[in-house]
C-alpha cells in the first residue's frame, strides 16, 4: 500500500440536503488524483447512495450524525461512509440486488449494487443498535496507466 | 424542471433538469403526480438530457412514475437517457419494462 497523500474527514446531519453537498465535497477532493469524468461520476453516485442509506435506513428521518472519512493514495482513493444508527440486521440481504425495506418510499433496492459496481471494493460492516461503516476504495486508472 | 402539455395528443412531456437523487426525486415526485392526475395523459414523456446526476433515486422515481400514468391508462416513454444514466438504469433492469427512446434532434435541412 502507498503512502497516503491526503486525508479528510467530514461530519454533517442526518438530511436529505446535504446528500448533495457530500458527493460534491468528495468529488472535490477526489479531482486531486485527477480521474476522469466517469470515474468522478461513480464516485459521486457510490457516496450519494451510501449516504441516502444512512438517511433513510441507518436514522429513518431523525437526526443524526454522519461521518465521511476519505484518504487518498498515489492512484487511489478510500471513503467510509460512517453513521451510528441502527444498523443493519442482515448485511448480505440488504447488499442483495432489488432489496429493499422502504419500498413504500420507491426505493429501488440498488444502492448497494451500484456502490459495488461503481467502485473496486465494498465493505459493509454494521452492527445492530450501533451503527453502519461503508468502506469503498476506486482505483484511478488515468494516474495509474500515466505512472507505468 | 419543466413541464410542457400537449394536450391535443394527449401527451405531457416533461424535462427534468440538474440532479435526481433521494432529496429532489421526492419534490419532483410530488409534482409530476399532481400533474399526472390533474391531465389523465395517454403518455408521458420524461426527457433526460439536462440532468446532470443521478444516483438509484432515479430508478424508484421512473419506476413510481410509470406505474401512477399506468393507473391513469397512460403508459410512459424516456427520451435522451446518457450513457451515464442508461448505466444504472440498465443494472434494475429498467429498459425491458419502460420504452426507452434515443435522442430526437431535429432534422437540418
Amino acid at each position: 500500500m502507498d503512502n497516503v497523500k491526503n486525508e479528510m474527514k467530514l461530519e454533517f446531519s442526518s438530511r436529505s440536503a446535504n446528500e448533495a453537498f457530500a458527493r460534491i465535497s468528495v468529488a472535490a477532493f477526489a479531482s486531486q488524483l485527477d480521474p476522469t469524468i466517469e470515474e468522478l461520476a461513480d464516485i459521486k453516485t457510490s457516496v450519494s447512495e451510501a449516504v441516502t442509506n444512512s438517511i433513510i435506513h441507518a436514522y429513518n428521518g431523525k437526526d443524526g450524525i454522519i461521518k465521511i472519512h476519505s484518504r487518498l493514495y498515489e492512484n487511489e482513493i478510500e471513503i467510509e461512509v460512517i453513521d451510528t444508527g441502527s444498523g443493519i440486521e442482515n448485511v448480505e440481504e440488504a447488499r442483495a440486488p432489488l432489496f429493499t425495506t422502504k419500498s413504500s418510499l420507491e426505493r429501488s433496492g440498488m444502492g448497494f449494487t451500484i456502490m459495488e459496481n461503481f467502485m473496486d471494493e465494498l465493505k459493509v460492516e454494521s452492527v445492530v443498535g450501533l451503527g453502519t461503516k461503508v468502506y469503498m476504495k476506486k482505483l484511478i486508472k488515468t494516474k495509474e496507466l500515466e505512472a507505468n | 424542471m419543466k413541464i410542457d402539455h400537449y394536450i391535443d395528443e394527449k401527451t405531457l412531456k416533461v424535462y427534468l433538469t440538474e440532479e435526481i437523487d433521494h432529496h429532489t426525486s421526492s419534490i419532483i415526485r410530488t409534482r409530476l403526480d399532481y400533474e399526472i392526475s390533474r391531465f389523465r395523459p395517454k403518455k408521458v414523456v420524461i426527457d433526460l438530457e439536462k440532468v446532470k446526476f443521478m444516483d438509484s433515486a432515479g430508478i424508484g422515481l421512473i419506476i413510481g412514475r410509470f406505474k401512477v400514468a399506468k393507473s391513469y391508462g397512460g403508459s410512459l416513454e424516456i427520451e435522451n437517457s446518457s450513457d451515464k444514466l442508461m448505466k444504472i438504469f440498465e443494472m434494475a433492469g429498467l429498459p425491458k419494462i419502460i420504452d426507452f427512446k434515443e435522442n430526437k434532434k431535429e432534422e437540418v435541412i
